[in-house]
């Protein structure tokens, strides 16, 4: 009995591992259950126009890098006649552009389309960063030394001492003070100056608000400061601690935005747009190299994918077969002919492709009866039939053309062999054990194949099975149960009535 | 008659079950490398003769396809012969000539059939159209048996075979097989054969169907079936049982047919025997089956186990088959 406890133990372990490992990669990266789940893209695009002099053009620009809430999922930018490159210096990425020869006025374009992903955990933090030391003029002087008094006083750490100076900023009626501050320096970089000026290392951060369909939009300023352990980010209008809903950083570190050498009037402009693409395309596209990225499929080229989503399904239909003969009992000719003929149905769909076969085989079984006269051996005999389905197809084909349908056409698709040997089985059987055989094989056959077809047809099967291939592991398992089965077939119950004849009315 | 019954129903009686032979007889007792010795009747014949199992004398076996073509001068002296395919299964590709017309070959049923029409079904046989798996197949000529006048009546054109299901070298389950004209003269129970079950302990009928369905007497000649008994019995059930040590395989079918001068033949073996033999007999197979897997001590001799078969094993379902007989 080990042995059974063995094969139970085996069939558990394929289930769990099955369940298990499409439930982390539904989880991990984000593979949706159900197909036809779309997911929310930003489409950002950065625009800068300048003047060429003639002269060597180098322009660089700050891309973002890692922006909190978002990941990025393409990037690119159209330049014509420019050399673009993404420079990576220290986790800072930067593109450049360069060309030798410009003049006049220039457009260049970087696009971005960014996901909304959760928010992780604050940045991890580093040592603080050397305060630049800030200058006043003695009224200025005077003025911030008294507001940063202020906040002080109604503040117990930098981060509300920074929410307080926001508060005293803003007020509708600011107080003399942070009137004659503002009328010499904008808020952001006002705020910056305090801060430094008050000891807490402080950076002016710029990133796009998204709002869909918007253009010509400026980055907007976010303050940052350092707590001693980590950057935090405020609002400079609203105080509120964080980042913005669809914000998107776009230039965190204290290097420039915008480098443009050999030309003049340089201006950048934001546009951006909200898009939805297919869930399925995320996961690999943000470019998981995890272990759990290597069982999908999608990573491969389109044409392998094709192929592999053909295979993946197949077991489904293997799984039908082995159900209607183990469980239900139905005879079929040719064990795994169904599967052929449902994947044969699933080019060319049930109404053309199920009515097509049956007139095939039937006219193939017509013709293939003069053939039984011409004594002929076997394989001579399968030879010649492949040969006449051929020809019924390309009539058929022709036909309905003639007609104005195409189903002609899908018929081809059908396999000639599996018709061909079809065809001889069933006259064979025709001859030995007469036409309700036939019916029976044939009308098996069929059933068998339209189930499978139905199931591998489903949209969710067709989706599970490609994108989570773990599932076959769930329909071995399945197999190998019913492949233990001893219990009676469905059909049995019906086969053994006659020994029941007292129990009849 | 209900559409369906219920599982339990069939639990009861001790039904096997078309998966539960495969997986709990077959697949246990049966060895697959043991198969090719019956699934080919060359290699049984061969084997037979080594144990002195009697069987259909065979006149000669054809391999090649150009022997085909000659076979006409072989045929000339034979006036009744049976054809049958080295590898076939299921009584198909069976052709039994009873007589001549001239040129002509008489079938069983009476149809005619010209040289070239046998020569067509021995090049079918050759190119494995009835082989198990396609392959390449023998042509068998056999001597045609000439049946037991106790038959008489019994069968329709073809001769009566008994199918006797022996478990681990003990007969425990026997059914008389006659052909009918639905059956076009064969012996299967599925082409329209009738099948009589037989009262192991003492070879009488139990019980007769045809598709499935009670008859009481045989469609095309009207004879009753009750006063059937099958002579020698003993000595028919250790031929069956011999038929273990020959092969070694487990769960056999064995074929018996009962010639007027030589008295019972091995006519061929079957690694996977059918179900029907059950509903012919009126009960299942699994009782006797898990009796005989039960037993400690497996009797060594075939006369021993036969004896136990009859005595034990012919009793157990007794109570059940009379309340279904006629």
């Amino acid at each position: 009995m080990t042995s059974r406890r063995l094969f139970h133990c085996i069939v558990a372990l394929l289930i769990v591992a099955g369940i298990g490992l499409g439930w982390l990669r539904h989880s991990r990266m984000g593979i949706p259950l159900l197909p036809g789940t779309h997911r929310p893209v930003w489409l950002a695009e950065a625009r800068i126009d300048f003047i060429a002099q003639g002269e060597p053009v180098t322009v660089s620009l700050d891309i973002p890098d890692n922006p909190p809430g978002f990941s990025i999922f393409s990037e690119q930018a159209a330049s014509p006649g420019y050399g673009f490159s993404i420079i990576e210096d220290k986790g800072l990425r930067r593109g450049e552009w360069s060309i030798r020869h410009a003049r006049g006025p220039q457009t260049l374009y970087y696009k971005l389309q960014v996901i909304p992903t959760p928010l992780e955990k604050a940045d991890p933090g580093g040592p603080p960063p050397k305060i630049e030391p800030v200058y006043w003029n003695a009224p200025e002087a005077l003025a911030a030394g008294q507001l940063l008094e202020n906040a002080y006083a109604m503040s117990s750490s930098p981060e509300s001492m920074t929410r307080e100076l926001i508060k005293l900023l803003n007020k509708p009626e600011p107080g003399q003070n942070a009137a004659l501050l503002l009328g010499e320096t904008p808020l952001a970089p006002l705020l910056a100056k305090l801060l430094n000026y008050a000891r807490i290392p402080t950076r002016i951060v710029l990133g796009l608000r998204l709002e869909d369909g918007r253009r010509n939009q400026q980055l907007s300023p976010l303050i940052e400061i350092h707590d001693g352990r980590h950057w935090r980010l405020f609002d400079p209008l609203t105080g509120i601690q964080g980042i913005p809903k669809d914000f998107l950083l776009w230039h965190q570190d204290g290097q420039s935005l915008l480098d443009v050498k050999g030309a003049s009037h340089s201006t950048i402009r934001f546009a951006m747009m909200r898009q939805s693409i297919a869930a399925t395309q995320l996961p690999y596209a943000v470019g998981d190299r995890s272990p759990l990225a290597f069982l999908g499929p999608q990573s491969l080229p389109v044409e392998e994918q094709n192929m592999l989503r053909m295979l993946l399904i197949l077991p489904l239909g293997a799984l039908v077969v082995v159900f209607m003969r183990i469980m239900v009992g139905v005879r079929s000719s040719g064990t795994f002919m169904p599967i052929l003929i449902a994947l044969s149905f699933l080019q060319t769909t049930l109404l053309p492709g199920l009515p097509s076969f049956v007139a095939i085989v039937a006219l193939g079984l017509l013709l293939r009866g003069y053939l039984s006269r011409l004594n002929l051996l076997l394989v001579a005999r399968i030879a010649t039939i492949v040969i006449i389905v051929i020809f019924i197809i390309l009539f058929s084909s022709l036909l309905g053309y003639q007609l104005g349908f195409n189903t002609g056409m899908t018929v081809a698709f059908f396999p000639i062999i599996i018709i061909s040997w079809t065809i001889e089985r069933m006259s064979i059987l025709w001859e030995d054990e007469g036409p309700r055989e036939v019916f029976i094989q044939g009308g098996g056959s069929l059933l068998v194949a339209v189930l499978a077809y139905l199931l591998m047809r489903w949209p969710l099967m067709a989706h599970l099975s490609f994108h989570f291939p773990e599932i076959n592991l769930i329909t071995v398992a399945l197999i190998l149960l019913m492949g233990n089965y001893t219990g009676y077939k469905f059909s049995e119950l019906r086969r053994f009535r006659a020994m029941f004849p007292r129990l009849g009315p | 008659m209900k559409w369906l019954v219920g599982r339990k129903q069939l639990q009861e009686m001790g039904l096997l079950g078309m998966n539960c032979r495969n997986i709990d007889f077959i697949g246990r007792y049966n060895r697959r490398s043991l198969y090719q010795l019956v699934d080919d009747k060359l290699k049984t014949k061969q084997l037979a003769e080594g144990h002195g199992i009697p069987m259909p004398r065979l006149l000669f076996s054809v391999r090649e396809q150009h022997r085909v073509k000659h076979i006409g001068s072989l045929l000339e002296s034979l006036s009744e012969f049976v054809i049958k395919p080295s590898k076939g299964s299921g009584g198909k590709g069976i052709l039994v000539i009873t007589g001549r017309e001239g040129e002509l070959f008489v079938k069983s049923s009476g149809a005619k059939l010209t040289l070239q029409d046998i020569q067509r079904h021995m090049s079918n046989i050759l190119a494995g159209l009835y082989s198990l798996a396609g392959t390449p197949d023998t042509v068998m000529l056999e001597e045609r048996i000439e049946m037991d006048d106790r038959f008489d009546g019994y069968s329709y054109l073809g001769i009566p075979d008994l199918r006797v299901i022996v478990f681990q070298g003990y007969p425990v389950m026997a059914m008389l097989r006659l052909a009918t004209q639905a059956s076009d003269g064969k012996a299967n129970l599925h082409q329209g054969a009738v099948g009589v079950g037989l009262d192991l302990a003492s070879g009488q009928c139990l019980n007769a169907v045809q598709h499935s369905l009670p008859l009481q007497c045989h469609p095309d000649t009207g004879k009753a079936f009750t006063d059937i008994e099958v002579p020698n019995w003993r000595e028919l059930l250790v031929l069956t049982a011999r038929c273990y040590e020959m092969t070694g395989l487990g769960y056999l079918g064995t074929d018996i047919i009962l010639d007027r001068q030589r008295g019972p033949l091995l006519l061929e073996l079957n690694a996977r025997p059918g179900l029907s033999i059950q509903v012919a007999c009126g009960f299942g197979l699994l009782p006797r089956l898990r009796r005989v897997e039960s037993l400690r001590k497996k009797h060594t001799c075939a006369e021993d186990r036969v004896a136990y078969a009859l005595s034990v094993l012919g009793t157990m379902n007794e109570k059940c088959a009379t309340e279904i007989s006629p």
